[in-house]
C-alpha cells in the first residue's frame, strides 16, 4: 500500500524535499513589470547576444539552472537528475541546456505547467529515496512561443484582447533532502479536461475549467480548507481564466475570492504595458513562484501557499485541424 | 472632398476587417482570402468599379481592390481571346504589384537573414 498516498491525486511527502536554491532570469519586459526587483537577472535584450531567439532561450535556461546551483552552494556534480521542459518542438530547449549542463535528464512536457510538474516529481524522486539533489527548470520565450504556436513576429499579426503575453524567462530550483528552506509538502495531479474551447488566442478560459478541477480535488483529497493557504496561487489564467477559476470554484462551494491571485496578472502591470489578458508561457509561473513568491516568504509575508501550475495541452497541428484545447492544472503546496 | 470619402471608405472596410478579428475566431489569413474573392466577385458582377469611382483610393487601396482588379483583368482578356483569358487575365492589372512584391522580397531577402 502506497503510505504517502492521500486520495487518488494527492501526495504528501513524509520527508519533503527542500527548496535550497533557486534562479530566475527574465527578459527586458519582465523587466519593467511590478515583480522585477525579485528576479536574480534582467535581459537587456531577447536574443542573449545569440543569433535566434530559440538559442537565447536555451542559453537563458542554462544560465537559471547554473544561478540555482550556485546559490544552493552545490557542486553540479552531486545534482541527481535534471527534471526541465519547454514549449517548443521536441522541448528543444530543455535537452539542450541539458547537453551543456551535463546532469542526468528527464525532459518534461506540460505545456506552463511544467515547474510545478517537475517540482512533483522531483519531489518524489527524492522522498522515494532515489536522490539527495533534484534540479528543476524551465523556460518560455516570447518570439519562439508566437512562432511555435500562432504567427512569426514578422507578421505582425494583431493580438486578440483575450489572448496572453508569453512570458520571456525561465525559472530553476534545486530540490534537496537536506538542508534550509521552503518545503514542499504536497503535491496534486492533474487531470486533463477539455469543455471544449476551440480558440488559441483565449487559452486561460481553456485552462480554467483544470485549475478549479485540481484545486476541488486537492481540497477533497487533504480536507485542507482553501482559507489555510496565505496564496493560492494559479499559473498563467490570465483576466478572462482568472474570472472563470473563481466563478467555477464558487459554484462547486469554494471561495477563492480572498487568497487567489494569478502569476499571469502579477508578472505584468497589466494596465500599462500591453499585454492583453496577462503573461502566460513556463516561465511565467516559474518566475514568479521561484523568484517573487520564494522571496516572499522568506521576507516572512507568506507561509504556505498553493501552486496550481496550468498548462494548454494544444499543438499547432491539433489546432488547424479544429480540434479542441485540452487543459491540465498542476498543485504543489509550499511552506516555510 | 474626394480624401476624405477615400479616407472614410478606406476605414469602413478596415473597420469592418477589425471587428471580424475581434469577433470571430477567423485568422487574418482568413480575412485577407475572404476580402479578396469579396472584391473578385463585386468586381465581376460590375458592381466595384462604381464604387471604385466613388470612393477612388478609398476602394483600390484595401485588398478588395486587388480582387476586383483580378476580376477586371480575366473578364477583359476573356472577351479578347476567349474562355483562356480567364486565366491568362488574372494578372494582368495586379501582376505589377505581384512582381514588385516578389522582386523586393528576393532581394531585402539578401541582405537581412529572416529567422530572428
Amino acid at each position: 500500500m502506497a503510505s504517502k498516498k492521500i486520495g487518488q491525486a494527492t501526495r504528501k511527502f513524509t520527508n519533503p524535499p527542500i527548496i535550497i536554491g533557486t534562479g530566475t532570469v527574465v527578459g527586458p519586459m519582465e523587466g519593467r513589470g511590478p515583480l522585477a526587483g525579485d528576479f536574480d537577472v534582467v535581459l537587456p535584450d531577447l536574443t542573449c547576444g545569440e543569433k535566434t531567439a530559440e538559442k537565447g532561450e536555451r542559453k537563458f535556461l542554462e544560465q537559471a539552472a547554473q544561478i540555482a546551483i550556485e546559490r544552493s552552494g552545490i557542486s553540479k556534480d552531486i545534482v541527481d537528475y535534471y527534471i526541465a521542459g519547454d514549449l517548443l518542438n521536441q522541448i528543444i530547449s530543455a535537452s539542450f541546456s541539458a547537453r551543456q549542463l551535463a546532469i542526468p535528464f528527464l525532459g518534461v512536457y506540460g505545456a506552463c505547467s511544467t515547474c510545478a510538474m517537475g517540482t512533483a516529481l522531483g519531489g518524489m524522486i527524492i522522498d522515494g529515496g532515489f536522490a539527495d539533489y533534484v534540479l528543476v527548470a524551465c523556460s518560455s520565450h516570447y518570439q519562439t512561443a508566437e512562432r511555435q504556436f500562432r504567427y512569426p513576429i514578422e507578421l505582425n499579426v494583431q493580438h486578440k484582447p483575450t489572448s496572453q503575453y508569453t512570458v520571456t524567462g525561465a525559472g530553476s530550483l534545486v530540490l534537496a533532502s537536506s538542508g534550509n528552506g521552503a518545503r514542499v509538502t504536497w503535491a496534486t495531479t492533474g487531470k486533463v479536461i477539455d469543455l471544449g474551447i476551440k480558440d488559441p488566442c483565449n487559452l486561460g478560459a481553456a485552462m480554467a475549467p483544470a485549475a478549479a478541477d485540481t484545486l476541488l480535488r486537492h481540497v477533497a483529497d487533504t480536507g485542507q480548507d482553501p482559507d489555510t493557504y496565505d496564496l493560492i496561487l494559479t499559473g498563467d489564467l490570465g483576466r478572462v481564466g482568472s474570472e472563470l477559476f473563481r466563478e467555477l470554484a464558487k459554484d462547486a462551494g469554494l471561495d477563492v475570492g480572498n487568497n487567489h491571485n494569478d502569476c499571469g496578472l502579477m508578472i505584468f502591470d497589466c494596465k500599462t504595458q500591453r499585454v492583453g489578458a496577462g503573461g502566460s508561457g513556463c516561465a511565467c509561473p516559474a518566475v514568479v513562484t521561484f523568484g517573487h513568491v520564494l522571496r516572499e516568504m522568506e521576507r516572512g509575508k507568506l507561509n504556505k501557499i498553493l501552486l496550481i501550475a496550468t498548462g494548454a495541452l494544444l499543438s499547432p497541428l491539433s489546432s488547424q485541424q479544429g480540434e479542441t484545447i485540452p487543459g491540465i492544472g498542476h498543485a504543489i503546496v509550499i511552506e516555510w | 472632398m474626394d480624401y476624405i470619402i477615400a479616407f472614410l471608405i478606406g476605414g469602413l472596410i478596415c473597420g469592418l476587417g477589425q471587428l471580424i478579428l475581434d469577433l470571430t475566431t477567423l485568422t487574418p489569413g482568413h480575412m485577407l482570402v475572404m476580402f479578396t474573392v469579396l472584391g473578385a466577385i463585386a468586381g465581376g458582377f460590375g458592381v466595384y468599379q462604381p464604387f471604385l469611382e466613388f470612393a477612388k483610393a478609398g476602394a483600390l487601396v484595401p485588398v478588395t481592390g486587388f480582387g476586383a482588379s483580378i476580376a477586371k483583368g480575366s473578364l477583359l482578356e476573356a472577351e479578347r481571346s476567349g474562355i483562356i483569358g480567364l486565366f491568362t487575365g488574372a494578372f494582368e492589372f495586379t501582376g505589377q504589384g505581384l512582381a514588385v512584391a516578389v522582386f523586393f522580397s528576393a532581394i531585402f531577402a539578401l541582405f537581412f537573414s529572416p529567422r530572428s
